[in-house]
């Protein structure tokens, strides 16, 4: 495949970005240099998937929105994404500028940093310095990471101090609205050691939105720390969505990450998961749902480094109409790995005969003295199965809705939110219709 | 729909792929009845209880069926049961994810009208009642439909979901196939805890032995796709006692099966 060597945005426009959000010299070295690298890197290789022809630069790379003085004055669609009891944290970017943001006193008084990424870098340069596309996401990884680091505007972060529990999710919103746009969410997570936090994040577009969005979240699961991640993803049917997100799980810490990739557009998902300390725990799980001609590859990977890690990916996909995905399970297991233990199921369920899936299990294990096990299925409903639950009376519909959740049960019951199992719920019934 | 109920069955002829397995049935079975079809392996008995519900592997090539006047081979699989044609199978479908008692619920609610669905306490309280009856384990409703269930408790779910649909007309497929004594028992209580004026029985069994418990007022033979003889409990006690090969010989037949074609 031949490389794109020009210029793909100007040097101006990163510079000027950079500086109207006051960003100290570092980051615009960062980006600068991510722009260079964003004309040399490909397009990343995706298993089974063309995505050559997909639009991932031709956007106006900055959109500016006014702030919004409650959540009253969002459209419903939107609102209804996120709970605004008095005692929920929440963080709202509509396209290139975060526009509402709330941190109740309670979070706050025990040192918790939940904000913009803008004023993060202002207010807490020293993180943001640390964590910002170093170790978890990295620029030169392909052409698109190099293109979000470059031009990378608003951005979520939140920053748990050491033994610092809080139970109420911390909740943020990417919005992309209008016609042209491109939108790079970026959320920050670091859990310090012996930390416990929940954290929602919902990607949503208008339904006639174009954009293209090139999104990252970078979390660190500090020792002994306990995070459970929560991404919904609902981008309209003309869009493009570009979701990598990376974790890099500390010594006996437990990530637990539920991804409904219930976009209605083209879709890259990527969740890859490092096991750096021994004996950490990570659960993958992810529901996607598909429809009309959308295509989607959607990869779960955990890279278990550390001795005595294990690891559990659950990916479930549901296809109708023309709709085709690929759910790629990546195992791998690094030499002195030790004990660890890497287990993975994908299934693919089709509910018509024009919609394609594939589940590609892959082990890579360089580590004798491990246990590793996968699982994969690919099948249309059982037509037996139709008739049992039919002959007890069940309409066609409702035997196939039943099939259905009974499918993504495994992941969907285990969402620990209950609002959110409801909305994603409501989602999936949505794109079934 | 207070009247009892009737099935009746004319000339039903059935093929699987291009064979034929039934060449003519025809039975009536009426509310307050239990009919018991015997015979030995591959005749054609699970055939006719497949076919009644609207199995998509079965086509009917021929026949009548009616429940109370109206064409059951024109409804579909669902719309039979809202009519409340039952079929308790030999081998039900295990299902992922599906609760027993999340399932049970949508069928009961199937048959009734929008806005009269069952209130979740009252659903409850028949389905713990029921189950207290089949000697389930509470624990049953919680789990995924059939799924890791043995040969027994899948027999014992299929008579639970019978007794909570309340059905007009009940075919059970060998449900005593597999079973114990025990269970055998606590299987033919339940069906016999349902027999009254507006529910009729259809029972497919291979053993004599179902019969010692729950009374047939009618007994049919199939052989070779077609009801050969018929009469009352005591044919099945005869057959118990002496076999097939008696009828048989009787009728001139040598190979009771349906010949598969080659």
């Amino acid at each position: 495949m031949s490389v794109d060597t020009e210029q793909l945005f100007d040097r101006q426009i990163v510079t000027q970005l950079s500086q109207s959000q006051q960003e100290p010299e570092w980051m615009l070295e960062r980006r600068l240099s991510a722009l260079d690298s964003a004309s040399r890197l490909s397009l990343p290789k995706l298993e089974k998937t063309r995505i050559d022809h997909w639009n991932f630069t031709r956007f106006q790379p900055f959109t500016e929105e006014k702030e919004i003085a409650s959540p009253a004055e969002l459209p419903e669609e939107v609102r209804r994404m996120v709970s605004f009891e008095a005692e929920d944290s929440v963080v709202i970017q509509k396209n290139s500028s975060p526009v509402f943001a709330r941190l109740p006193e309670s979070p706050k008084n025990k040192g918790v940093i939940f904000t913009d990424l803008v004023t993060a870098t202002r207010e807490h340069e020293d993180l943001v310095r640390k964590y910002w596309m170093t170790e978890g996401y990295q620029a030169d990884e392909h052409k698109l990471a190099a293109l979000h680091a470059a031009l990378c505007s608003g951005g979520v972060f939140l920053y748990v101090p050491r033994n610092t529990e809080v139970d109420l999710p911390f909740q943020s919103l990417f919005w992309a609205s209008g016609k042209g746009v491109g939108t790079f969410p970026h959320l920050l997570v670091v859990a310090e050691t012996g930390s416990r936090v929940n954290v929602v994040a919902n990607y949503v577009s208008d339904n006639d939105s174009d954009a293209v969005i090139n999104g990252a979240v970078e979390a660190f699961v500090g020792d002994n720390a306990r995070v459970r991640i929560a991404t919904l993803h609902t981008q309209g049917t003309d869009t493009v969505e570009v979701a990598y997100r990376r974790t890099v799980v500390g010594r006996d810490a437990h990530l637990e990450w539920v991804v409904g990739d219930l976009n209605f557009g083209r879709t890259i998902s990527d969740n890859t998961t490092y096991m750096k300390g021994t004996g950490g725990n990570a659960e993958i799980k992810s529901i996607t749902v598909g429809g009309g001609e959308q295509r989607s590859n959607i990869t779960a990977t955990v890279h278990h480094q550390g001795t005595y890690t294990e690891s559990d990916i659950v990916s479930r996909g549901v296809m109708k109409d023309q709709a085709q995905t690929i759910l790629n399970g990546i195992t791998k297991i690094d030499k002195g790995a030790s004990k660890a233990n890497g287990v993975q199921a994908e299934k693919v369920l089709m509910l018509s005969r024009e919609a394609r899936g594939d589940a590609n299990p892959i082990l890579l294990i360089d580590e004798n003295d491990v246990q590793a096990g996968h699982a994969a299925s690919v099948g249309r409903v059982d037509p037996i199965q139709m008739f049992y639950l039919m002959s007890r009376g069940l309409t066609r519909r409702e035997a196939e809705r039943l099939i259905i959740f009974g499918f993504v049960g495994p992941v969907l019951d285990t969402i620990p939110f209950d609002s959110l199992r409801d909305r994603i719920t409501g989602v999936i019934e949505r794109k079934l219709k | 729909m207070s009247t009892a109920p009737k099935l009746t069955i004319k000339d039903l002829h059935v093929a699987i792929e291009d064979t034929e397995i039934l060449k003519g049935v025809d039975l009536e079975v009426k509310g307050g009845e239990i009919h018991a079809i015997m015979g030995p392996n591959g005749t054609g008995k699970s055939t006719l209880a497949q076919a009644l519900m609207g199995h998509p592997r079965f086509e009917v090539t021929k026949g009548d069926v009616t429940l109370d006047e109206e064409d059951v081979l024109e409804m579909e699989v669902d719309e039979r049961a809202r009519k409340g044609l039952f079929l308790a199978m030999q081998y039900p479908s295990e299902i992922d994810g599906v609760t027993n008692s999340d399932f049970l619920r949508s069928a009961v609610n199937a048959s009734r009208e929008e806005g009269d669905e069952i209130s979740i306490m009252k659903f409850m309280k028949k389905m713990d009642k029921t189950m207290a009856q089949l000697n389930m384990d509470e624990s049953f409703a919680n789990r995924y439909l059939n799924q890791g269930f043995s040969g027994g408790e899948k027999k014992r779910n299929e008579i639970l979901q019978m007794m909570m649909l309340d059905p007009r007309i009940a075919i059970l497929d060998e449900i005593d196939s597999g079973l114990d004594i025990d269970a055998l028992k606590v299987v033919a209580d339940g069906v016999n805890s349902m027999r009254k004026p507006d529910t009729g029985f259809l029972i497919i069994t291979h053993y004599q032995r179902l019969l010692n418990y729950i009374k047939p007022d009618r007994v049919h033979v199939v052989m070779k796709g077609r009801i050969v003889k018929s009469g009352g409990p005591e044919l099945a006690e005869r057959l118990e006692a002496e076999g097939y090969d008696w009828v048989k010989e009787e009728l001139g037949i040598e190979d009771e099966t349906i010949e598969q074609k080659a």
